[in-house]
């Protein structure tokens, strides 16, 4: 049961995650990337990250992606206006890629297998213990994180404004 | 469930990498800044999902708190570079890259 809700889900990644760059309409796109990442999100439910799957979802879905469609529907982006390389070019980075991917792959066939673990831990991805490990041992790049957002969000605050005096 | 003990930990490895490929692909192929975002969204995803599996493969937390601190930099980044591109856009009328050719000299 398991292990065929992991190919249907990797195979909807994979898949989707194609069609994101492939697709002509660049609001289908985005919508083909929200459902890579729900996709990716049963993977961290079926990976015992339950709270991750949940913040993922909330994240990505609800936050990074409506951006996303936000400013495509504010530039009025559409089909008519999607700029294209030349085939040559295209043809360039379809080489470049697949020989990236038959690398890291080769250099993965030739490591040591794992073997699987012994003991798991089902309780580690609920927010109680991700709570406590990022309380006590990351609390300064917590605090750090903050600091970046806040720059971040003056920082678009800046750049959005029309005339800076 | 316990998935990290059923499916082996290269079959994970595996999908990150052919994800992270898409990611390049979408990097190289297309021109238009939006999509390209969106590729390297799709690459930090795929880290993401390789962060999680090995946590869950040695019981260890912090993979998982590192993955918020990712998606912390990708909302950061997001947020940046949207309001980068709308600037772009203003200034030129078009999200195309190859217009911002600039710098060449």
């Amino acid at each position: 049961m398991t292990i065929y809700l992991f190919y249907f889900l990797s195979f909807l990644a994979i898949l989707c995650g194609l069609m994101v760059i492939l697709e002509k309409n660049p609001i289908h796109s985005v919508l083909y990337l929200v459902i890579t990442f729900f996709a990716i999100a049963g993977h961290y439910i079926l990976l015992n990250a339950q709270f991750l799957a949940a913040v993922h979802i909330i994240v990505y879905a609800g936050a990074i992606m409506v951006l996303f469609l936000f400013v495509i529907m504010l530039l009025n982006l559409n089909k008519e206006t999607e700029p294209h390389k030349p085939i040559a070019v295209k043809f360039a980075a379809v080489i470049s890629a697949g020989i990236l991917l038959i690398v890291l792959v080769g250099a993965l066939r030739s490591t040591n297998s794992l073997p699987a673990p012994e003991t798991i831990n089902a309780d580690m991805g609920l927010v109680k213990n991700l709570g406590k490990v990022l309380f006590k041992q990351f609390l300064l790049p917590f605090e750090v994180a903050s600091i970046l957002f806040l720059s971040a969000m003056v920082g678009a605050v800046m750049l959005g404004k029309r005339d800076i005096k | 469930m316990n998935t990290i003990q059923t499916i082996h930990i290269n079959h994970y490895i595996l999908l990150s990498t052919v994800l992270f490929c898409i990611g390049v692909l979408g990097v190289l192929f297309r021109r238009n800044a939006i999509i390209i975002f969106m590729s390297v969204e799709l690459m930090l995803n795929a880290v993401n999902l390789l962060l999680v599996a090995f946590s869950s493969y040695w019981n260890d937390p912090a993979g998982q708190i590192f993955v918020f601190f990712v998606m912390v930099v990708a909302a950061a980044e997001v947020a940046v570079g949207l309001a980068i591109l709308v600037m772009i856009y203003r200034n030129t009328g078009s999200t195309d890259i190859d217009v911002l050719n600039k710098l060449k000299g």
